[in-house]
């Protein structure tokens, strides 16, 4: 049951083989016993999912139900949930309990979908990791002999996914943190268009750069996940009014004659010759089904780091100045004053790299400052973003490599923030674009997974999808799952 | 030394829409704290602004009223500080592209010539809460009820000249944001807050002098006296030797004092960056060309037309058309009454003299414009007296009765008008008053308009206040002259 796809499960739902009570029950109970092991929960809400499931299993035997009717699924810690905890991963929100959904939490209860908890991440959506959360860090079920990351920041997402802790969960990306991770636990994950899905309800890390997105076993799944959370919404005045196209019915399509670019600056002498082996092969099995490789130039992505940690600093640094202590989160014991509540309140509340990150964007944004950061990030942006289009003038597809290495150890990047920055080179530039991009799993390295990244042309999530869906129809990467985590 | 005042306004106009500018909830002044604050007002995580159209269209009204450019392609900034009525840490406005550029307002002056004041640009944005300083045993309350009521603010050229000037600018500015019906003028609610820079440099002198801004004036009298008060303390530091600080000032008006809040180097650096949340906002050309269409008349067109419709002097007529609502007031009342000259008196004398002593805008007025007008005709056919009259909108203005004729029946005040008993009553009242005629008979002609007064008292008493007095001033002078 565990390998069962969405589709399967649905399937054994509604022929009555297994009902959603007894199903949501398996999850919990695995949580329950495994999840000490890799602190992918921060909010497991029993009583609720079980009410959750029984209503399912009720509709069902009405004969009311749809395809995610009675689905467990969890939700990375960052989507409010109507009644339900919401952390970021932070001391700051440690007792918040939102009075209103998400659109994306809605979406799904209103597809029927039950709610086993909250994933853990890093805080606010900040690192590459998942060592940032002030609910401990996160434990990749891929560890070998050392303990290693999830990547992050929805490794909490990540991880429960690949233990076989939920059958899916939502993530959110800034720079790569559906992406990442779904590459460090050999998981697909998604990170669609940028105004694709409503970021009404999902606390803002970078508002220009945040994307909710599915995080599945397979591309099939993360297609079904897509199709509940995609839409323009009219609380999100960034969500665009585009018509969502049916994501499963583009997956049996064929490849044959799909161009797919290579992008010259990535695949270079820097990138592991393992990685370069794995995509190789990647690329081969593609060719096989008749899609067409060429190279592609892009020829600021270079600059992608440094833009996004102007751009994304200084987003953070306003979109976090509401956690003041003064109407609702962490507040300092006896105030003596205004200021003092303000500043007690905000350090005690934010860890280390939140803190380093709102003073880098206030830093970016001074006086005298803007144009030579904040404007010439912008500036960046716009390079990246002409590269792109350019690119897809003569290719449908990008791929590249999600991630420099796969999962390393934790504690291992030390002390030096740049280092773990550096872990979103080949995922961020998608973000400044606005692109989508999915990472799936390509191969393993030494027992461990890694991934290959589709980058689309905006609003061609369908297309990546159908990529990533007939590479998994003809390689078994993605069914791949860590050991020791079957029951 | 002969000192020029040099005057700059920055107004806030809140807008009369119905929702906040950037959320659902209700913008109506006066309800229980913090009860019209929505998740989005209060900024709880993950919330996000959606444009409240009206706030946009209201934007655009003003910029075609004042002649102004309007910038098709607009963007929200956020504006960064921290402050407890500040729920989300900054404030969404507009910097560098506002959505209204350029434009001038005509101002007519005391002295009956006019001005032209520019405008720099107005530009949306929303408003914060309120901080509670009372009341809370040593702390501070919030209310956020205001925290996103959408406001324009209007910046001037340093175009002004004197505080008269100033005051001048002020209440057309009131009466054409009125006049759109995109604010509801009402001062004491703080629909319209002015801020006011002032600098002094001696005449003759192009270069302007260091000024200051004396913030959040909620009077036309308050701002009148701040910049008095400004401008000699401005002219007193500079001729005692001292130097005029850059600096923000606060006027309180029950002390008629200002003091300063915070000098330029303790100014805030605000880190506006565009806001990610909200797209940029672009209108096309028909949908302005639709709103020019839609255009209600303007404080001048008005005034022109109550000088030509209603045969008005000039100064009546810019005092009723100054705002919309005593224009429409007037004008309901002029149709009833079927004189507009003597309804014009009426609405700008005993009425408005009771508004301001009661400090009630003319929407609120307890009697109706209907009401008056009949009022009005009943004195303009001789029905009653205007001191009857005067009587009669007492009782009005209780809010009880509003049939004219009615309270006129109940209260006995029909004059008489009967020229046979007004003459019995004449000869009566002259019998008993032989020395007084005498007198009057010798006085010369100026003297003896002042002695007629005399015999109009005891004729009103005698007549218990009901003989038409112009009916007896016309037999008097037939009796006495004759």
């Amino acid at each position: 049951m565990l390998d069962k796809s969405i589709k399967e499960l649905s399937e054994g739902l509604q022929s009555g083989a297994f009902s959603s009570v007894e199903l949501t029950q398996r999850y919990l109970d695995r949580i329950t016993r495994l999840d000490s092991r890799y602190n992918s929960f921060v909010t497991v809400d029993e009583a609720s999912a079980m009410a959750q499931a029984k209503a399912a299993d009720a509709r069902i035997a009405k004969g009311e139900a749809t395809l995610w009717t009675g689905i467990p699924l969890a939700h990375k810690d960052v989507f409010c949930t109507d009644g339900l905890r919401t952390t970021c991963g932070s001391r700051m929100l440690e007792n918040f309990v939102p009075p209103y959904d998400a659109t994306v939490t809605a979406n799904f209860k209103q597809a029927g979908a039950v709610c086993l908890g909250k994933t853990n991440m890093d805080e606010f959506a900040m690192g590459s990791s998942n060592e940032n959360s002030y609910f401990g860090k996160v434990i990749n079920p891929w560890s070998d002999e050392i303990e290693r990351v999830p990547g992050g920041s929805s490794g909490g997402s990540a991880a429960a996914v690949a233990a076989r802790l939920a059958p899916v969960a939502t993530g959110t990306d800034t720079g790569g943190s559906i992406r990442q991770p779904a590459s460090f636990c050999g998981i697909t994950g998604l990170k669609p268009t940028y105004g694709r899905v409503s970021r009404y309800g999902m606390i803002a890390y970078a508002s220009s750069l945040d994307q909710g997105g599915p995080m599945a076993r397979s591309a099939e799944d993360a297609a079904l996940m897509l199709q509940v959370m995609a839409g323009h919404d009219p609380k999100d005045s960034t969500s665009i009014k585009q018509d969502v196209p049916d994501y499963a019915a583009a997956l049996e399509q064929s490849i044959k004659g799909l161009r797919i670019g290579l992008p010259r600056e990535f695949f270079n002498a820097q990138l592991d010759s393992r990685i370069q082996n794995i995509l190789q092969d990647a690329i081969k099995v593609l060719e096989a089904q008749g899609a067409i490789f060429s190279e592609v130039s892009l020829p600021n992505v270079e600059l992608g780091i440094p833009a996004y940690y102007v751009i994304a600093p200084a987003e953070c640094s306003a979109n976090l100045s509401r956690f003041d202590g003064v109407r609702y989160g962490h507040r300092c014991e006896a105030p003596e004053d205004l200021m003092d509540l303000y500043m007690r309140s905000r350090s005690e509340g934010f860890g280390d790299e939140v803190q380093r990150r709102i003073l880098i964007g206030t830093y970016a944004l001074s006086a005298g400052y803007y144009d030579a950061y904040y404007g010439k990030a912008q500036q960046v942006r716009r390079l990246i973003k002409n590269d792109y289009v350019n690119a897809f003038g003569n290719v449908d597809v990008i791929l590249s490599p999600t991630t420099p290495s796969t999962t390393f150890g934790i504690g291992s990047k030390g002390e030096d923030p740049v280092q773990m920055y550096l872990e979103d080179i080949y995922t961020i530039t998608t973000n400044l674009a606005g692109l989508p991009g999915i990472s799936l799993p390509a191969g393993q390295i030494d027992g461990l997974p890694i991934g290959m990244q589709l980058t689309g042309n905006y609003f061609d999530e369908a297309r990546i999808l159908n990529v990533a869906h007939q590479f998994q129809n003809a390689t078994d990467w993605h069914t791949q799952a860590p050991h020791g985590i079957h029951d | 030394m002969q000192w020029e005042t040099v005057i700059g306004l920055e107004i806030h106009v809140q807008l009369a829409t119905k929702s906040k500018i950037f959320s659902g909830s209700s913008t109506a002044f006066g309800a229980e704290p913090n009860t019209q604050a929505s998740a989005v007002d209060l900024a709880l995580p993950g919330t996000l602004p959606v444009p409240n159209e009206q706030a946009f269209r209201y934007a655009i009204l003003f910029g075609l009223a004042i002649d102004a450019e309007i910038n098709k392609r607009s963007v929200f900034e956020r504006k960064n500080y921290f402050y407890p009525d500040l729920p989300k840490g900054y404030q969404t406005t507009q910097l560098d592209k506002p959505i209204v550029g350029p434009g001038h307002v005509e101002v007519d002056l005391p002295d009956g010539s006019s001005k032209t004041v520019r405008i720099h640009h107005a530009h949306l944005e929303e408003d914060a809460g309120k901080s509670l300083h009372e009341d809370f045993h040593g702390m501070s309350g919030i209310d956020l009820n205001r925290a996103g009521t959408p406001l324009i603010e209007i910046v001037t050229e340093p175009d002004m000249r004197s505080s008269e000037e100033a005051v001048a600018f002020a209440k057309k500015l009131h009466s054409i944001v009125t006049s759109l019906g995109i604010c509801d003028g009402d001062m004491s609610q703080g629909s319209m807050r002015f801020d006011v820079n002032i600098s002094v440099r001696p005449v003759g002198q192009e270069e302007y002098g260091t000024r200051t801004e004396t913030k959040n004036l909620n009077s036309f009298r308050f701002m009148e006296r701040a910049i008095k008060l400004e401008v000699e303390r401005q002219i007193d530091v500079i001729e005692d030797g001292g130097r005029i600080v850059q600096e923000t000032r606060l006027y309180d008006g029950d002390k008629d004092l200002s003091r300063s809040m915070r000098s330029k180097e303790e100014a805030n650096d605000y880190r506006y960056f565009p806001c990610p949340d909200l797209l940029p906002v672009v209108f096309e050309d028909d949908y302005i060309e639709a709103l020019k269409e839609q255009m209600p008349e303007l404080p001048d067109a008005r005034k022109a037309r109550f000088v030509a419709q209603y045969s008005l002097s000039d100064y009546d007529a810019s005092i009723l058309s100054a705002d919309a609502a005593t224009a429409q007031y007037f004008e309901t009342v002029a149709e009833h009454a079927g004189d507009a000259k003597l309804s014009a008196n009426w609405v700008m004398g005993e009425l408005s003299g009771r508004l301001n002593s009661e400090d009630i805008l003319i929407q609120n007025c307890p009697v109706s414009a209907k009401a008056l007008g009949q009022l009005v005709l009943r004195v303009k056919d001789g029905t009653i007296s205007s001191s009857g009259a005067k009587k009669v909108f007492g009782i009005l203005w209780q809010g009880e009765q509003n049939d004219v004729d009615q309270i006129i029946d109940q209260e006995g005040l029909k004059q008489v008008s009967d020229t046979g008993a007004l003459e019995a009553m004449v000869d009566e009242v002259l019998a008993g008053m032989p020395d007084q005629i005498a007198q009057y008979k010798a006085a010369d002609e100026k003297k003896r308009k002042k002695l007629m007064g005399g015999f109009m008292g005891p004729l009103m008493k005698a007549s218990k206040g009901q003989g038409n007095p112009k009916l007896f001033n016309e037999i008097l002078q037939r009796k006495l002259n004759g």
